[in-house]
């Protein structure tokens, strides 16, 4: 079964341009606005969607995550919100794929089986899980693949030759790379280890190749597709959400037009125009 | 587990003890954690290792601890004989010393260059920052800011002793909070750190590093016991934060099916008001801080924030091997209420001339519920596994007085 996300790396390759991963949390900074949000992503650019599953204790991400994950709890996010974000979403876009990424025990919480049942329901395409390496795949890892959900990795510069065949089993969709050591959003992307980075990677697999956690402008992005398939921004988002909010945290008018239109700058990078 | 029948075997390779454990952590840091285990590995195989940190527990951190009889409070609540696992008269005041100076040992060994650590009532912090100053290594200690201004002694105790104190002002600002914001350090640093983490909790290996480390305080009880009873406790009581002195005291008396064990958790303002740190008693099994254990948390998975009056066991979690250890019942987990706590550390301050920690005047606490009750030739052992100086202003605060 070819899903959303192999179509879409196929479409991106035939067009010759690199691709843009946008992330931004779910339920952030409401509910609603959210879901307006994610329904102009594509029509800006976004080739394939992150969604956040706020978690109270977000280890491997940076100050503007973790402010992002704040603001939707706070606003009443919760896990079946964010399933019905996906759905709202797939009402509108059948073809861009929508990847949750996020922290296990929301979904262990959740329970594993309903949690699959439903995400499937909503239109799911793959799950990021930051804090389940291949040594707990009896998780989640092997029943979302058995439930048909791509289950993508992290491979960090600390992911040498040796780990990278474990990092890369049960991998599929694409493998995300994360180019800096430390948290999301923390410090630029280098270019030129990002290359080898990449270059690394496909010695080892055939799965497309998206780079994250530095990558902060539309050069960042250019420079990023000008080796893998496709960037991925996150902290930059969300921080455009952040500084588009009211004194009481409640969105200005034109927030979600002014996000939309730093992914479009983003988009250009991206894709090299 | 390899031995059923024993509940010393655990964990299995892969850190679980049962259903709980394991190395929940991004992959960024999962090959040092390898590393770690493979390092620690070596360095128990290694008698130069055991040896070092012998030489260091006995001259530097004054092990052994006594065993002392607690007299008057034994007179006082009138039934079973209570001792007192002295580990508060270590070198830095508490028990995490032991720990410490496995681990720093073991950080020296992998060639590390940077240590950090997370602490909440300081104990854990002041340790590190010793055992740094000792081996000449920069050190960097992340407190929840509520606990900086709550643990101001040992806040510039870690400062006397060379290490940056970092106060972490997400979430509520606690143990939790700290504990975050080191393994973000940790993922951020990877190459030249190590994570000395405090509690028997994290990813595997450390919850069994740290059990182990510990295990120095209940080898030393079943000696001393011997030596002034002629036989082992009947019962053992230690506080919960973690849970380091605690598996540190009971773990080498697991299979001695005679020792009865609580592990004493915060009850906060009360376990109905939900404002406690009682992980075991009112929370139930997640994944946090690369382990599955018991954890405060709502219905959507969400951690909820600790309440203790002590800072050291204001956390929403608990270290695996006590959650398998409630699972099997060979552990009961109890609670105390910090008006309780309040009450048995003025008790044990005025009846036996020791000013304790908040920790472990929440196992006093247990002990005064349950001493009156027993046999007279029944032996209770608590571990003191701090002292109290550090806790004089949170008292005084909570008696309404001024010093």
């Amino acid at each position: 079964m070819t899903g959303r996300i192999e179509a879409r790396f196929a479409a991106l390759r035939a067009a010759k341009r690199g691709g843009l991963v946008t992330f931004v949390t779910a339920g952030d900074p409401d509910h609603e606005t959210c879901k307006r949000l994610i329904r102009g992503l594509p029509e800006a650019g976004a080739d394939l969607i992150e969604l956040g599953m706020p978690f109270t204790d977000p280890m491997a991400d940076g100050p503007a995550i973790q402010a992002s994950s704040q603001r939707a709890l706070r606003a009443g996010a919760s896990m079946r919100r964010t399933l019905d974000i996906v759905r709202d979403f797939r009402g509108h876009d059948r073809e861009t794929p929508i990847i949750l990424m996020g922290y296990y025990n929301p979904i262990y919480i959740y329970g594993v089986e309903a949690f699959l049942r439903d995400a499937v329901a909503a239109g799911v395409d793959g799950l990021i899980i930051v804090d389940l390496p291949p040594e707990e795949d009896g998780e989640l890892c092997r029943p979302a693949l058995a439930a048909g959900i791509s289950w993508i990795r992290l491979a960090t510069p600390t992911t040498d030759d040796r780990r990278l065949p474990a990092v890369l089993s049960n991998t599929s969709g694409f493998v995300y790379y994360v180019s800096i050591m430390g948290t999301t959003g923390t410090k630029s992307v280098p270019e030129a280890e990002v290359r080898q980075a990449v270059a690394r990677l496909h010695r080892h697999t055939k799965l497309s190749i998206v780079v994250g956690f530095g990558v902060k402008t539309p050069d960042d992005a250019r420079a990023v597709t000008a080796a893998a398939d496709a960037a991925a921004v996150g902290s930059a988002i969300v921080s455009r959400i952040a500084a588009k909010l009211d004194a009481n945290g409640k969105p200005a008018p034109g927030l979600v037009e002014d996000v939309l239109g730093f992914v479009r700058a983003l988009a250009d990078g991206a894709h090299g125009a | 587990m390899a031995q059923p029948n024993s509940y010393r075997a655990g964990p299995d390779e892969g850190g679980h003890f049962g259903i709980f454990g394991g190395r929940f952590v991004a992959e960024t840091l999962m090959p040092l954690i390898l590393e770690v285990e493979r390092a620690y590995g070596e360095a128990r195989r290694d008698p130069s290792f055991q040896a070092e940190l012998d030489e260091l527990l006995t001259f530097y951190a004054g092990r052994p601890s006594p065993l002392y009889f607690a007299r008057r409070l034994t007179g006082h609540f009138g039934g079973a004989k209570i001792y007192f696992k002295r580990d508060e008269l270590n070198h830095t005041g508490s028990h995490k010393i032991n720990n410490c100076l496995g681990q720093i040992l073991l950080a020296r060994r992998m060639g590390k260059k940077r240590i950090i650590a997370e602490t909440g009532a300081g104990q854990h912090g002041v340790a590190v920052a010793t055992v740094c100053a000792l081996f000449d290594l920069p050190c960097v200690v992340y407190m929840g800011a509520t606990d900086v201004a709550r643990q101001r002694p040992n806040v510039f105790r870690m400062s006397l002793l060379g290490a940056e104190v970092r106060p972490v002002t997400s979430g509520r600002s606690t143990l939790k909070d700290a504990m975050n914001e080191a393994l973000r350090d940790w993922v951020a640093n990877v190459e030249d750190t190590f994570y000395i983490i405090g509690t028997a909790a994290g990813p595997h290996p450390y919850p069994a590093m740290v059990r182990n480390f510990q295990s120095v305080i209940g080898n030393e009880v079943r000696e001393q016991m011997t030596a002034a009873e002629g036989r082992i406790p009947d019962t053992l009581v230690a506080c919960i934060g973690g849970g380091s002195n605690a598996i540190g005291l009971f773990h080498p008396f697991l299979d001695d099916a005679s020792v009865r064990m609580f592990g004493v958790e915060a009850a906060g303002k009360g376990i109905a008001t939900g404002e406690h740190a009682a992980s075991i008693t009112g929370g139930r099994p997640g994944v946090l801080h690369g382990n599955r254990t018991f954890l405060l948390q709502n219905e959507d998975g969400q951690i909820t924030e600790a309440h203790s009056i002590s800072a050291g066991l204001d956390y929403p979690g608990i270290g695996p091997e006590h959650s398998w250890l409630h699972d099997r019942k060979r552990v009961q987990y109890v609670s105390a209420t910090d008006q309780e706590a309040l009450a048995a550390f003025q008790l044990c301050s005025r009846m036996e001339g020791i000013i304790p920690a908040l920790e472990p005047a929440h196992a006093l606490a247990y002990v005064a519920k349950i001493a009156g009750d027993l046999p007279r030739d029944h032996l209770i052992c608590m571990n003191l596994c701090g002292r109290g100086d550090k806790d004089i202003f949170t008292v005084a605060d909570a008696l309404g007085m001024k010093i």
